[in-house]
């Protein structure tokens, strides 16, 4: 067993509402484009939303594709690019000894609900209710279609999590790697949210969901006019390896796993607990041996509600006072919340700024609401600055679940 | 409506249940399972879209029945027949 090995991140492969590729996704974040559509919703007209356009034939084949799930897609995708991007040589990889841990905020939701919109043209017989069903709503479906994929034969699950879920993945990875359960892991999140109408009925009567003219400026933090969440779908799963491995093998290292913390409220299902958000920071960062001033990069979780974005703010007013070097940006307003794929894909966000020393900006913040004007918040440009060494990824979730990952840069 | 009608309509369900498959040389004798990539599930899908599309309904006991064109045809024509 390997407890205290290191763990570093060393293949990337997402896909976000605008952009299926890192360097993509990247230069969009740096320039201010954020690309949100307004869809249709079952039964609810149209709504903002975030889409991705993947090619979806690039790793699957029609019939997959017919009897999958779009979450599985996603994963698919995610995990053959990340593949590609680390470059493995797949071939002499013991697939055993490999793992999938993709985070979910939730699954079988969108499934479920295009099965009853189906049997309601069949007067309710559920004679007509699909045998796929099962398959595609069991709740490890879409780290299980990326094991089929790609002939995996080791360990394979989802981690629920609410919003919580991306981290937690990357977490899971982390921990079966020092406990020497596998060798290499494909983690992160995934979400099909958008596919689901009781996710947008379900925030729109708890008065929590974003609308606006334009798409685009829907999402919008840290903004006094924010009216809730902008639901997106999305991906993104790393290859996460010991560092001697990938060391070993030559591996391009994106980052180094330096710490992490998932605790939990424990007060209210929906409401955010400011003391148990930053009491969870507090536990990675010490975990990491960091202190908060060691911190450059902060990704806030905020996801432009009126209450959790102020609630976040006074979690990390707390912690990061008198901090200089500690920036702070959100991702959401690019892309919206992409729920369990959130943490994965804001990492992925922001690792770049490790190499190009650039930190992307938080848009859309017209008017910034004073109970969220924090020191170090990243407002409409990218901001060079002299080093970015460190990244702290918050990553919140519904029923009063944190999550915290720090990732630094690699330095050998 | 014909046999080669009742296959013609089966190979039409094949098609978008298996939409990789070339489905322009299937020999209506051979076993399906024996020349196209199809699973168990594959033709649970046939059977649910023969109850979708055209109210036919095909016992489990009967399934083996589906094996190839030409069985299907055989099969189906006088359950079409009965719907006509």
């Amino acid at each position: 067993m390997a407890a205290h090995s290191r763990i570093v991140i060393t293949g990337i492969g997402l896909t976000a509402p605008n952009g299926n590729a890192p360097e993509e996704f990247r230069s969009n974040l740096l320039s201010g484009k954020a690309r949100i559509s307004e869809v249709e919703v079952r039964y609810m007209g149209r709504h903002p939303a975030g889409v991705c356009d993947f090619d979806a034939l690039r790793h699957q084949k029609r019939k997959e594709l017919r009897n999958g799930t779009r979450a599985g897609s996603i994963a698919i995708y995610c995990a053959r690019e990340a593949l590609g991007d680390s470059g493995l040589a797949w071939e002499n990889v013991n697939k055993a000894r490999v793992g999938v841990y993709v985070g979910i905020t939730e699954h079988g939701n969108v499934e479920t609900e295009n099965e009853i919109f189906n049997i309601s043209r069949f007067n309710y017989d559920t004679k007509f209710w699909t045998h796929h069903h099962n398959p595609r709503t069991v709740a490890n479906n879409p780290a299980g279609e990326v094991t089929m994929n790609l002939g995996i034969t080791g360990p394979h699950y989802t981690i629920g999590a609410a919003c919580a879920a991306g981290n937690a993945g990357l977490i899971q990875a982390a921990q079966m790697l020092q406990l020497g359960e596998v060798d290499l892991a494909f983690a992160g999140g995934v979400s099909e949210s958008i596919h689901t109408f009781g996710i947008f009925a379900g925030f729109k009567n708890q008065g929590a969901l974003a609308h606006h003219a334009d798409p685009n400026k829907a999402s919008r933090p840290f903004d006094r006019d924010r009216n809730g969440i902008v639901i997106s779908e999305g991906g993104a799963l790393f290859t996460v390896e010991r560092q001697e491995d990938a060391v070993r093998r030559g591996a391009h290292i994106y980052g180094e796993i330096l710490g992490w913390c998932i605790n939990s409220d424990a007060t209210n299902d929906v409401l955010p607990n400011p003391e148990r958000q930053a009491g969870c920071i507090r536990i990675a960062l010490e975990r990491a041996g960091l202190l908060p001033k060691d911190i450059h990069i902060v990704n806030t979780h905020a996801t432009a509600t009126p209450l959790g974005d102020i609630q976040e703010c006074r979690a990390l007013g707390t912690i990061f006072e008198n901090c200089p070097d500690t920036h702070i940006n959100n991702t959401k307003s690019f892309i919206g919340h992409c729920m369990g794929a959130a943490g994965a894909l804001e990492l992925a966000a922001n690792l770049p700024s490790f190499t190009d020393g650039i930190i992307h900006p938080t848009i859309n913040v017209d008017n910034l609401d004073p109970e969220c004007a924090l020191p170090g918040l990243v407002l409409h440009t990218a901001k060079r600055v002299d080093c970015v060494g460190t990244i702290l990824n918050n990553s919140f979730g519904m029923l009063g679940i944190n999550s915290v990952l720090i990732v630094g840069k690699y330095r050998g | 409506m014909t046999k080669e009608q009742v296959q013609k309509i089966v190979l039409n369900i094949i098609a978008e249940i298996a939409p990789d498959e070339d489905l322009s040389n299937v020999a209506p004798e051979v076993r399906l399972r024996d020349q196209l990539s199809l699973d168990s599930m594959d033709f649970l899908d046939i059977v649910m879209e023969l109850r979708k599309k055209h109210g036919i309904e095909v016992p489990e006991a009967d399934y083996p029945r589906l094996a190839s064109l030409t069985s299907c045809g055989e099969y189906l024509l006088p359950k079409f027949l009965a719907k006509a």
